[in-house]
């Protein structure tokens, strides 16, 4: 069975705000029809100031999508409609202290929900944009769709590409065959075939590098660091260049990045971007792995 | 997930797997130290386990009634003799390229055929009505020349309807195609008798039985054209390689005696057990109604839609309560669909996802029934009350109607 937070736990058993507001005057309906979730949201807005006083669900759906409903609503209420729509489906997740990566969609049900019954306040219409896939990358929680699309629009032929695109199969790498069918039927719209090649999936290696001081070096690297922190510290997470040891650059994961499990995303996100702008081969890892006698004295 | 629910709990999930007999337990148990010796060795380390194992393929064969012990050939689970079973068939007739079985297979088999297809292989899904029957016509008509095997299951996991496999292995025989059948779910809950039969292969899985995971049987009839899946050392006759699970093989030869044993408790009480569950639960429990085929299903389950609700939340409120169940509902598979069983018999989304299936044993009582006829219908009224498809006593009119939300 899954493995749910505490907090999701909670939610789900004694949810907050559960059944319709009564005198409601915004109301949005959203469902996903590949897992059959389907989600009301009603809410009471203050015509003078767009303050959200209630909120209200109701659920046909599995344990998570009734705890995002339940945590939907209790982050929502008090806000205005416009604070309101800034809240991510990440804000409803971390909320709930996480949900499996299976369980991220229902988290998106809860933010369209939202978007609707803004929409359907202010008469506007609401058109979703969002197509879901069945889930490939368990790691990364990417769906089939995304993949696809992704392959499309970038004319990716190979999964080393895919991974470095989308991040799906950059971990355990078990959904490599998934990935391989995808891009099978991808490139056979367009009349090409897929060549899988027999040696193992990895990063390319850019060509080698022009000579550089090492203080020039450890610039360039604190360059990409700080481009790539304002993109951190969105998702409430930071990176710290700790040191660099000949191709092992060290750095610490902060805030939201530490320990989740995207923090190898980031990681391998943050490598790459150093490879390409050094031209060279580095190791982004963790201060955590640095050599013990190092983290002694050093 | 856990629960702290200090109650003792109450486990109806036996289609999922089963506990192992404590007989089988101990019968087991010498064979990991003091019998620890390999069958193939030329001591009396060995030799003792040899006799163990040729005892248990004994036991094995009375339960299916198979002519010869021969035939019995041991392999790692269900999902090993599934596989075993149609790829042989394939490599054995390399001229036949068609495969029949139906939308309703486990994975075990239906992931095969679908990795199959993309290899060029034709395979032909039959399809069930309402209930999860067969038309054995459509069957009769794809029995070509070109089919290489036929591979339907006894029972089904999820609503424990039985397929008609005598009948179809005989007009298989008749066509001169092999017949295959996944008995996982039959095997010790009804009669089975082999040597009369007409079918080929059959695959069992010790874990549905009160043995231990990690054991699995394939039965091959004597004569069947058959090529390994695992080559290597002599084990098995040559027909499946690897050095044997002699302790697993010792408590899946006990597990089918016991099965011997039970299997008019099984077919009597249990079924008793099971139509009681079925039968309070539907009566206080207002728009619900039964999947499968009641009338001739496996005697220990129920599988059970509860509409305008989800059933992972069905799940979760009965762990709560210490009662183990399963669900064909999308949401506890990690697919986004819900079970491929009920999309196939038509059963609406709105019922689908609330589909629970309760599975019992030997060891469940008539307590325990009624302790879940008295935890179902609150759980059901909680949810319904969170269901934007419900409202009061009843679904909104025209639920579709009234609440049509957009979809992503
Ligand atoms: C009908 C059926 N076939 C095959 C299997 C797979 O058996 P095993 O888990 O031993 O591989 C199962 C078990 O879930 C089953 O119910
Ligand atoms: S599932 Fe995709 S890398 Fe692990």
């Amino acid at each position: 069975m899954w493995e749910y937070s505490e907090k999701v736990q909670e939610h789900f058993f004694s949810p907050r705000n559960a059944g319709a507001v009564a005198d409601a005057n915004a109301t949005g309906d959203v469902g996903s029809l590949s897992c059959g979730d389907a989600l009301r949201l009603t809410l009471k807005v203050d015509p003078e100031t767009e303050v959200i006083l209630e909120a209200g669900f109701q659920t046909f759906g599995c344990g998570s999508a009734i705890a995002s409903s339940s945590a939907l609503t209790e982050i929502i209420k008090g806000k205005t409609l416009d604070e309101a729509l800034k809240v991510t489906n990440q804000d409803i997740a971390d909320y709930l202290d996480g949900l499996p990566p299976e369980k991220m969609h229902c988290s998106v049900m809860g933010r369209e929900a939202l978007q609707a019954a803004v929409a359907n306040y202010r008469g506007e219409e609401w058109k979703d944009d969002h197509e879901e896939g069945a889930l490939v990358c368990k790691c990364f929680a990417v769906d089939s769709v995304l993949i696809e699309e992704t392959i499309r629009s970038n004319k990716l032929t190979t999964v080393e590409e895919v991974v470095n695109y989308t991040k799906a199969g950059g971990g355990c790498s078990a959904c490599h065959e998934g990935i391989e069918e995808i891009l099978a039927g991808v490139l056979a719209e367009s009349g090409q075939t897929f060549a899988p090649s027999a040696k193992s999936v990895a990063v390319a290696m850019p060509t080698p590098p022009a000579k550089m001081t090492n203080l020039q070096r450890m610039h360039r690297i604190e360059t990409v660091l700080e481009s790539i922190r304002p993109t951190l510290q969105r998702d409430h997470g930071d990176v710290e260049l700790v040191d660099i040891d000949g191709k092992n650059v060290y750095v610490d994961m902060k805030g939201a990045c530490a320990g989740c499990q995207m923090a190898s995303v980031t990681l391998e996100g943050i490598q790459e971007r150093i490879i390409d702008e050094l031209g060279e081969f580095v190791r982004v890892l963790p201060s955590q792995a640095m050599p013990r006698a190092e983290r002694a004295y050093g | 997930m856990s629960t702290d629910t200090g109650i003792q709990g109450i486990y109806f999930d036996n289609n999922a797997t089963t506990m192992v007999d404590p007989e089988v337990v101990e019968a087991m148990l010498p064979f990991f130290t003091e019998q620890f010796g390999n069958p193939s060795s030329m001591h009396l380390f060995g030799n003792k386990v040899g006799l163990a194992i040729k005892k248990a393929r004994a036991q094995v064969q009375e339960l299916l009634g198979a002519e010869h012990d021969s035939e019995i050939v041991f392999t790692s689970c269900g999902t090993e003799s599934d596989s075993t079973a149609i790829l042989s068939a394939l490599k054995a007739q390399p001229d036949r390229k068609e495969i029949i079985t139906t939308v309703v297979e486990h994975p075990a088999v239906l992931a095969l055929c679908e990795h199959l297809e993309k290899e060029g292989y034709k395979v032909h899904y039959l399809e069930v009505d309402g209930k999860g029957r067969l038309d054995l016509d459509v069957y009769r008509g794809l029995l070509t020349d070109q089919v290489a095997i036929v591979s339907v299951m006894w029972a089904n996991n999820e609503t424990g309807t039985l397929f008609p496999v005598l009948e179809m292995a005989e007009m298989a025989r008749e066509a001169g195609v092999l017949f295959h059948t996944d008995a996982v779910q039959a095997v010790g809950k009804v009669p089975i008798d082999l040597k009369s039969s007409a079918i080929d292969m059959l695959s069992l899985s010790g874990h549905k039985l009160h043995a231990p995971k990690g054991i699995g049987v394939l039965y091959l009839r004597r004569n069947t054209r058959f090529r390994p899946l695992l080559r290597g050392g002599h084990q098995e006759r040559g027909r499946r390689a690897g050095t044997e699970n002699t302790a697993s093989i010792v408590a899946l030869g006990k597990a089918c005696e016991l099965a011997m044993e039970h299997m008019r408790h099984e077919q009597t009480i249990v079924r008793q057990l099971r139509d009681r569950l079925e039968q309070g639960i539907l009566e206080a429990v207002p728009y619900s109604f039964v999947t499968g085929d009641p009338d001739n299903r496996l005697p220990n389950t129920a599988n059970i839609a509860f509409e305008y609700i989800e059933g992972e939340a069905i799940l979760l409120l009965l762990n709560k309560l210490g009662i183990a169940a399963s669900s064909g509902s999308a949401c506890t598979s990690g697919s986004l669909e819900p079970s491929h069983v009920m999309r196939a018999m038509g059963i609406p989304y709105t019922a689908a996802h609330g589909t629970t299936r309760f599975s019992l044993s030997r060891y469940n009582t008539m307590a325990e029934v009624e302790r879940v006829i008295q935890a179902v219908p609150p759980i059901v009224a909680q949810l319904r009350k969170l269901s934007p498809y419900w409202s009061g006593q009843g679904p909104v009119e025209e639920p579709e109607k009234a609440f049509a939300p957009a979809y992503a």
